[in-house]
């Protein structure tokens, strides 16, 4: 298949690795901070082709992972409302609130359906003017251009009844809290792709900066993983800190001006509350006041819902990269994907799950 | 900006969903959420040697003859897909299952639940198929039923059909029979009909369309086992849950560890292309025409041969084979040489976000 065979050549994989091994002469703490990259790695096998000096944490970029109990539970209530077609991402119907999931709603008689595309929620709430049509926004910087536009489309059609649950999060200040942690490890970042296609590589440049901190923007592909690792290693051996961009196949520099400008437009940054972390600072998206009639949380009063998460899985320190997942007591017995105890075993983007599903006894294969 | 992280103060999640009181689709996925409810259920309740082995079919004597009895429901939507519909799907599919230990299948009934309003040129297309189904795997279809449910409260048409054939082999084949050192082979292009329906479903459409596999495979089973004989160990098609589930059946069944090899595992370029955009798997999603067959090593090329030598299996592969380290368990060497577990599914795959 063009364009995906030829990173996954096995020969040119081997070729990369062993320049790893040759450059490699310290332990080094380094984080993919996508869930896909953590996903690809796993489901490739990478993890345990690299030297034994190369640690790869696993960082906060799984969407799913990261959206709130609260938000969830919120989500679980709106689609449990006979005049509603709540619609979501296919990996956002098993992840747990505090009670049900989204699958559980649906087997209840709610009109839960999985959408590719927020432009699909949008059509059906054309097609079904007397529902209310829901659209759970889940994800990065990659997925809110398209929630932009459906607003956008929304508005300018005067559909007034196509609504927006945001949970729409921002890379860069998930890395400034992690870097800020007294806490932190990690050494340097593989940063995520697909975000930085819309974003560009060039938000990147403070933080590199301040912190003095590599950061290489890094594709999904075993190619793309491993020759970005091996760029973040040669700058950790060498003593040097810049954002350099493996993924130049698709990222720019600038990113994607209009999908950035179709963003502000709609949406304002704002404080939000990330599953196992807490709340970040200026990392997330709200809709602009303009907008606010096709904002889900006001137009179903959803402010009595608050839930404390209780603390019993690590999930958070997963999230950080501060312990792996078989760190965790419950992990492969009490919790698994069939039984997630928290959202990193939920989502197959989650730490947990891609642990879980693909490595969980690696050292048992025989080879 | 400026945020201090105390780690301790945010580790939390939720208690997990560890039981449903109700019944969720993942029930009926093929996964692990099934396989409970089969086992703390059905077994539970139905307890008997037959049913234990938990085969596609179970093996009953009568007076010194052994027959394969097995039963599908089939409830697709869409009714019509690519170059074919639920009729021969449910046709196919029965013969399947009670061929795969290499029985002959003789006779099929068709169970009909239609629901009021349903099209009658719709119906009729259906039952055509299933004629000429049932006429190309040379079996009669010799009993039926037709209900009719209100309007709304059933999907168009859900149809049943149960089997029986006669064993004429004395094989012992069977996923118990599995041992190591047998090699894992099969008959070609894997996650065609999944990816056929769920692309009609969706409206997805790709340059090429992706054409369902489904297929009587009796006639291919009678050569395989003419040609290995006792050297056939186990046969299933790998239908809901794809071929990792059917493996990891095979692999708890018989409690051996089984490797497979990613670039060996033909997949057609629209299948991959298609699970490559949707984030799938192709290892589980669902077959109608495909066979996983476990011979020993020394009759693996001849089974091979003999596979590739019928319409059914001119692509066939050896894919794998069964070891006794890890038992239980099914693993891969990936594309570029790494190693990763191909787990039991738990339901549903689920399109990823991104």
């Amino acid at each position: 298949m063009k364009y995906i065979d030829e990173f996954r050549d096995p020969i040119l994989a081997k070729k990369i690795l062993a320049e790893i091994k040759y450059v490699t002469t310290k332990d080094w703490v380094i984080m993919e901070v996508c869930g896909g990259q953590t996903h690809a790695l796993i489901k490739n096998g990478i993890d345990r082709l690299l030297p034994d000096k190369i640690e790869l944490v696993h960082g906060p970029g799984c969407p799913v992972c990261v959206t709130p109990l609260e938000l969830i539970d919120k989500a679980l209530k709106i689609a449990s409302l006979s005049d509603v077609v709540f619609t979501s991402f296919g990996d956002m119907l098993r992840v747990p609130g505090s009670k049900k999931d989204l699958f559980i709603i649906k087997s209840e008689g709610g009109d839960v359906r999985i959408v590719y595309s927020p432009l699909d929620a949008l059509k059906l709430a054309r097609e079904n003017p007397d529902k209310k049509v829901v659209f759970f926004g889940v994800g990065f910087e990659t997925t809110a251009p398209l929630t932009a536009m459906a607003i956008h489309q929304a508005h300018n059609e005067g559909l007034r009844n196509f609504y927006l649950l945001a949970s729409h999060v921002l890379v860069p200040p998930a890395i400034t809290a992690l870097l800020e942690s007294p806490k932190n490890m990690v050494q340097a970042y593989l940063a995520a792709g697909h975000v930085c296609t819309v974003m560009g590589w060039e938000q990147y440049i403070p933080i590199s900066e301040k912190y003095k901190v590599p950061i290489v923007v890094t594709g999904f592909e075993p190619i793309d993983l491993l020759e970005g690792i091996l760029m973040v290693v040669k700058q950790l051996e060498s003593g040097s800190h810049k954002v350099e961009n493996q993924y130049a196949r698709v990222v720019k520099r600038t990113g994607n001006r209009p999908a950035q400008e179709l963003i502000s437009r709609i949406f304002m940054i704002s404080d939000r509350k990330w599953r196992g972390i807490g709340t970040i600072p200026q990392s997330g998206l709200s809709l602009r006041p303009e907008y606010s009639a096709h904002d889900a949380e006001l137009a179903f009063g959803l402010d009595d819902i608050t839930v404390e998460e209780p603390p019993e899985c690590i999930s958070g320190l997963v999230l950080q990269g501060l312990k792996k997942p078989h760190e965790c007591k419950a992990f492969g017995k009490e919790c698994t994907p069939q039984t997630p105890m928290g959202a990193t075993m939920v989502s197959s983007e989650g730490t947990c799950a891609a642990y879980y599903t693909y490595g969980r006894y690696n050292s048992r294969i025989s080879k | 900006m400026k945020k201090e992280i105390n780690p301790e103060d945010f580790a939390s999640c939720p208690l997990p969903i560890s039981s449903h009181d109700t019944i969720q689709l993942a029930h009926g996925s093929g996964g692990k959420i099934m396989n409970d409810l089969v086992q703390k259920l059905f077994l539970w309740a139905f307890d008997n040697n037959e049913l234990n082995r938990q085969d596609d079919n179970a093996v009953i004597k009568i007076n010194g003859n052994r027959f394969t009895f097995t039963t599908d429901s089939f409830v697709v939507d869409p009714i019509f897909f690519p170059d074919s519909d639920i009729g021969e799907l449910a046709v196919n599919g029965t013969i399947n299952d009670i061929s795969i230990g290499g029985a002959v299948p003789l006779y099929l009934s068709v169970g009909l639940i239609i629901e009021e309003g349903f099209p009658l040129e719709d119906l009729r297309k259906i039952v055509v198929s299933i004629k000429n189904a049932a006429h190309r795997a040379g079996i009669s279809v010799v009993t039926g039923d037709t209900k009719v449910v209100n309007k709304g409260k059933g999907d168009k048409i859900f149809i049943n059909t149960s089997g029986i054939g006669v064993i004429k082999h004395n094989f012992k084949i069977g996923p118990e029979y599995i041992k190591p050192g047998d090699m894992i082979i099969i008959n070609g292009g894997i996650a065609e009909h999944g990816i056929a329906v769920l692309s009609k479903r969706e409206g997805l459409t790709f340059e090429t369309t992706v054409i369902s596999d489904t297929a009587p495979l009796n006639d291919l089973i009678a050569k395989i086992v003419e040609t290995g004989a006792e050297s056939v160990h186990a046969m299933r098609d790998p239908t809901r849950g794809g071929v990792a589930a059917t493996l990891n059946e095979f692999a708890a069944s018989s409690n051996v560890g089984i490797r497979i090899i990613e670039d060996k595992i033909p997949v057609k370029e629209p299948v991959r292309g298609a699970c490559e955009i949707l984030g799938f798997d192709p290892l589980y999603v669902a077959n109608e025409g495909k066979l996983v067959v476990v011979a020993s090593k020394e009759k693996a090329d001849a089974v091979l041969n003999a596979m590739r030598g019928h319409p059914l299996g001119k692509e066939a592969a050896i894919i794998g084979d069964v070891i006794s380290e890890s038992p239980g368990m099914v693993s891969m060497q990936t594309g570029i040489g790494g190693w990763r577990i191909i787990d039991m599914p738990v339901g549903e795959q689920l399109p990823r976000i991104c």
